[in-house]
């Protein structure tokens, strides 16, 4: 029987039979893989502190006659431990390991996404509005499939100013001549290039900045869109 | 391939949690062995079981059709003090420690945003409603410590802190009669940051 010895982060559990965890891991060497945890769900279990949705660990994993992989250590990282004592920041690292969950493939190694997802959920213990970390992650995972809104000018004239709609289908910002979508607002436009364009250090450093909410319902639907399925978390625990 | 009264109690039979095709086809043969009588009391206890039961006006938690559990009926109990729990398994874990005397709030769930669970879907609103009524000076919030639980009790504790009570969250930390060397990292961290001091 082969093994691998892999870090990863929880992305997702599902309950199996009585006392065990079916755990979606985001590795950094494998993509994403799928792994039974047997009897994890028992207060005995050694490896149920550690195999929870937002845990970042080092794990040994073996490979059995089927598909599903099954988890024979564990060693916690400990790096997200902020991340469940705030509800701000708990919602907010749902939101990115659920996008990070939808945007994958299994079994494709992506060594930068993996690091994106690390940095971002790293990144909440430290950024004083939690919600604006999950927004970025989401509007850098549009850039990251390649599918990054239109910023700089109008995404159907190319008209560089008076830019006052955001268009998904367009792809991006429309002038007042070509509006169509939602309306946006002047601060909403400059959180976005400040997200994507450069400036993302000093976003992640400010307490709400101007346009948060309408970007966050922006980056919420964009990736939606691009991904082609419902951002739960985010509906549920009003996130943004 | 079987009778159609077989058929469908085999498929009812794989409905049930952790059962599978070839389970449910075990049990089904095993009742079908059995004398008529093992079988209607089986059945028996099916029906009254939904017909018998319903919810705690009071806790929610499942109570016969008098309307009130047997904690919420049991006069000696601390009113004071409400235990919110998961589910009605978890009273049953909670009394077998003898440590509790007050009374419970069973929500029926956790919230649990990637499987879409919302504060909606859980009985929130009636723990409100007996808040509001006021008497009770403690909240223990009694979930799971897991990241579903730990969502809830932050949820709760946001939510309620606008009547006024104390709100309290059971120790995580080590099993009793436990190893030091054996305990995992998590639990050992949530036990330091629990400590309490030493009488005597």
């Amino acid at each position: 029987m082969n093994t691998v010895r892999c870090e990863a982060i929880v992305l997702r559990t599902y309950k199996l039979a009585e006392a065990d965890l079916i755990c979606v891991l985001l590795t950094r060497d494998h993509g994403k893989v799928r792994a039974v945890a047997h009897g994890v769900r028992r207060t005995s279990s050694k490896l149920g502190s550690r195999m929870e949705v937002l845990d970042h660990v080092d794990v040994l994993l073996a490979k059995g006659r089927t598909e599903l992989l099954s988890v024979r250590q564990v060693e916690s990282r400990g790096a997200f431990d902020h991340v469940r004592d705030n509800y701000e920041r708990l919602a907010a690292g749902l939101v990115i390991v659920e996008t990070a969950d939808a945007a994958t493939i299994e079994h494709h190694a992506d060594e930068a996404f993996f690091e994106m997802v690390r940095r971002a959920l790293a990144t909440l213990g430290e950024a004083p509005t939690p919600s604006v970390v999950a927004t970025a992650f989401l509007f850098k995972t549009l850039a990251h499939e390649g599918a990054s809104p239109v910023l700089e000018h109008c995404a159907s004239c190319g008209e560089d100013t008076d830019l006052v709609a955001f268009d998904l289908a367009e792809g991006g910002l429309l002038c007042s001549s070509c509006r169509r979508g939602r309306p946006v607002s002047p601060e909403a436009v400059a959180l976005m290039r400040r997200i994507l364009l450069g400036g993302l250090a000093g976003v992640l450093r400010e307490e709400g900045p101007p346009g948060s909410a309408e970007v966050a319902s922006i980056a919420i639907d964009a990736v939606e869109s691009n991904l082609g399925r419902r951002l739960r978390a985010a509906r549920v625990l009003g996130a943004h | 391939m079987y009778p159609q009264p077989l058929r469908a109690l085999i498929d009812e039979l794989g409905r049930l949690p952790g059962i599978g095709p070839k389970s449910a086809q075990r049990m089904a043969f095993y009742l079908l062995r059995q004398p008529d009588e093992d079988a209607r009391r089986l059945a028996g206890a099916l029906v009254e079981m939904r017909e018998q039961t319903s919810l705690c006006d009071v806790c929610c938690n499942v109570a016969d059709r008098s309307g009130r559990c047997d904690t919420c009926s049991d006069t000696r109990r601390d009113t004071s003090v409400i235990c919110v729990v998961e589910d009605p398994r978890d009273v049953v874990a909670v009394e077998r420690s003898g440590a509790f005397r007050g009374t419970y709030h069973v929500l029926h769930g956790a919230l649990s945003p990637l499987e879409g669970v919302g504060p909606d879907q859980l009985r929130i609103a009636e723990l409100k409603s007996r808040l509001a009524d006021g008497g009770v000076a403690e909240v223990i919030v009694c979930t799971n410590p897991n990241v579903e639980g730990d969502a809830t009790a932050m949820y709760l504790s946001r939510e309620l802190s606008g009547f006024g009570i104390s709100m309290t969250r059971p120790a995580s930390g080590l099993p009793v009669g436990g190893d030091l060397e054996f305990a995992d990292d998590a639990t050992l961290g949530r036990a330091f940051d629990g400590r309490r001091p030493l009488e005597g």
